[in-house]
């Protein structure tokens, strides 16, 4: 059959001034076009749906921000006594709330951003489904409400810093701790980037969805959150390697180095972190706006 | 006037059946033939999206090497039966989708409206919602704030500006959605089926500001839906697709003639297979009439074949139905079998168009053995020549009507 298209036929003759197109619609984008000039005419979007998330979440609540707290500082107190007493792992000197408060913060931040992130199609599948918008407004907008979250859990920490301070505890907050916006930029980047990868893929495998809860647990404890990089190494010096490969290991480590004295601190581990988080979150966007593109037909 | 939006080639393939296990084999398959360079094996086995043939392949071609230009200022109807590739066209120009071979060129912003509503947060306030299903159809807050009066007025919800949205009715739900979509500044609108919602003081309103952008502000609209009577009074030029190939670019009331009359060449069976009872419930339109065929094969031998039907629009509300008991049909209950077939021809009342569902009941004379509630959907177009008017106004059903005019002097 035919099809039979009534085409202008002074288009022929007007072929040299083809119109200047607004947009085109191609099967395939161009890999390395991050779409950040489109996220960036949708800020006003990302900035609405981080405040959406924050309303909607006490709205629902009674004690509204408060459940911010609640979470680690009850995980606080358990850690100090499993891991702190019972078990008796050294905190090297640290308050032992302290030492667990640290990691717990910037751990939550960063596996809420892991975690939320890989979920992002399958959560957002009706909105994505029905408008178009750059999809890496969702992970970003994700990113931000939690940044506001840990915030709020860093409020707390600091608090309890004072409180150890008046009480005479020994740490040692110095200059270190003004690394602290470059630490929170790389968690939330790494959450970024591997929450991405992983969202990609699971439009396609489901199974690794079930792999993320599980590992996301698993990852904590290769990660320096309970016990300090220094006791790793000394009691499995054959494989504290895994430990410190880990680019989340030296973000904690500098941070409890910077506001307690205490860890393992060196620029170089520091600059490798950084160095493969960014590789992380480049693979990430470009694996996540290629999905981007057809996933609504998979889901 | 100039083009607005171009397609060229445009095809779309979706797979059907499982998709996500197994998958990974075929994904090498497919990686390595781009690799060497050959053609997709995935796309080769394609075939055309006819719902009725059963396919040989899991492949289906949802759109197949579409060809089309859309003026400026023009509002286009898009019309054809379901899976004519109608909601997948819209999808890619929406850009929710990405084609699988062709290009899509706009001469402007497009917003689509496909479904009113989306992205609404039922916590949110009505204010709140405006803004953020704004920004997610691509408005700047400066735009929003600079038309939120005008919204708000058209959705006539400027009581309930600051209430939480899961207080609104779902007419107020919908009005406030449709009003954010009908102010956006973007060249092209698409709309699919939104007006299907709300009263119809309402669905009036819509269509009158769908009419105005389009004819009044020189933007472009395509408008998707199964009601004729709304394509009619708003579109100048329509759009006829089928089995996802264009079939007709014309002057509305040609193109709607000649999907009528595609219509009634009863290629349009829908047909439902059952396991127990019954074999099958086939529904079809011929012309102006309806014809549901049911062929039944069950253990126990029926004194009489005693099937019910009920008609339900897509509001799921009841149009009409019978039986053999309320028709009060001839039958010889003495010599009952096991299997046969029925055939009910139904010439009145003629259904306006849209989408319908027959619900059946199946027993003998002393009991029903089976239903099927969900029932087998259809669709009606133009049973009757005469012009519709929308349900919401004089109903689903057109009469059969005698006029006699005496003149008095």
């Amino acid at each position: 059959m035919h099809t039979q298209v009534h085409t202008e036929p002074q288009m022929h003759t007007q072929v040299h001034t083809e119109p200047h197109w607004d947009m085109v619609i191609e099967p395939h984008g161009n890999i390395l076009d991050l779409k950040i000039k489109d996220v960036w005419h949708y800020r006003d979007l990302l900035w609405l749906l981080v405040r959406r998330d924050f309303v909607s979440f006490y709205k629902q609540t009674i004690l509204g921000p408060i459940w911010f707290f609640i979470q680690p500082f009850f995980t606080t107190i358990t850690y100090t006594f499993i891991f702190g007493n019972l078990a008796g792992i050294s905190t090297e000197g640290i308050p032992k709330p302290l030492f667990y408060m640290a990691g717990i913060t910037c751990w939550n931040y960063f596996a809420e951003c892991l975690t939320k992130t890989s979920t992002v199609f399958k959560d957002n599948s009706l909105v994505f489904g029905k408008v178009y918008f750059p999809r890496l407004i969702m992970p970003l907008s994700i990113v931000l409400s939690n940044l506001v979250r840990f915030f709020v859990q860093m409020l707390l920490f600091v608090m309890m810093l004072i409180f150890f301070a008046i009480k005479g505890a020994s740490f040692n907050l110095n200059l270190y701790a003004l690394l602290f916006p470059v630490l929170v930029l790389e968690m939330a980047l790494l959450g970024l980037g591997l929450g991405m990868i992983i969202s990609a893929m699971t439009t396609k495998y489901r199974d690794l969805a079930f792999l993320v809860t599980f590992g996301v647990q698993l990852l904590m404890y290769g990660t320096t959150v309970i016990y300090p990089l220094s006791v790793a190494r000394e009691k499995y010096p054959g494989i504290s390697w895994v430990i410190e490969a880990n680019p989340i290991t030296p973000v904690i480590e500098t941070f409890r180095y910077g506001f307690l004295g205490e860890g393992t601190f060196s620029w170089m581990s520091l600059g490798i972190s950084g160095a493969v988080t960014i590789l992380i979150t480049i693979f990430g966007v470009v694996i996540f706006n290629k999905v981007e593109r057809n996933f609504i037909d998979t889901v | 006037m100039g083009v607005a939006i171009k397609v060229e080639d445009l095809s779309k393939a979706y797979r059907l059946g499982e998709i996500g296990t197994g998958t990974i084999s075929r994904d090498l398959e497919r990686w390595f033939a781009k690799v060497r360079g050959k053609e997709d094996p995935f796309l080769k086995i394609g075939q055309e999206n006819d719902r009725t043939v059963k396919g040989t392949s899991d492949v289906v071609w949802s759109i197949k090497d579409m060809n089309l230009e859309i003026q400026q200022g023009d509002a286009v109807g898009i019309i054809g039966r379901n899976g004519a590739g109608k909601s997948t066209l819209l999808k890619l120009l929406s850009r929710v989708t990405a084609p699988t071979t062709g290009i899509i060129k706009a001469q402007g912003r497009i917003a689509s409206l496909l479904e009113v509503g989306t992205g609404f947060h039922p916590e949110l306030t009505g204010k709140e919602n405006i803004y953020l299903n704004g920004a997610i159809l691509g408005m700047r807050r400066k735009e929003i704030q600079r038309k939120f009066d005008e919204i708000v007025d058209f959705a006539g919800v400027s009581r309930y500006v600051d209430t939480p949205v899961k207080r609104y009715s779902s007419g107020m739900y919908v009005r406030l959605a449709f009003a954010v979509a009908a102010h956006l500044d973007s060249e092209i609108l698409i709309v699919d089926e939104v007006l299907a919602v709300g009263d119809a003081e309402f669905q009036k309103k819509c269509l009158g500001k769908m009419g105005e952008v389009s004819r009044g502000e020189g933007r472009t609209v395509l408008f998707v839906s199964h009601q004729m009577s709304s394509i009619r009074s708003l579109c100048n030029n329509c759009v006829l697709l089928q089995n996802g190939k264009l079939k007709t670019v014309g002057k509305t009331e040609d193109v709607i003639q000649l999907y009528s009359h595609e219509g009634n060449s009863s290629s349009n069976k829908n047909i439902k297979y059952y396991d127990k009872h019954l074999k099958y419930v086939s529904i079809r339109q011929e012309n102006s009439i309806l014809v549901l065929e049911a062929e039944y094969d069950s253990n126990i031998i029926m004194d009489i074949p005693h099937l019910g039907f009920v008609i339900y629009n897509s509001q799921n509300q009841p149009v009409f139905g019978s039986n053999p008991t309320l028709d009060a049909v001839e039958y010889d209950r003495k010599a009952g079998t096991k299997k046969g077939k029925i055939s009910i021809r139904i010439e009145n009342p003629k259904l306006i168009d849209g989408v319908y569902s027959v619900l059946i009941w199946f027993g003998d004379s002393s009991e029903n053995y089976m239903d099927d509630l969900e029932g087998v959907t259809f669709e009606v177009s133009s049973m009757t020549l005469n012009k519709q008017l929308p349900a919401s106004i004089s109903g689903y059903v057109t009469p059969q009507t005698e006029w006699k005019f005496e003149k008095y002097e």
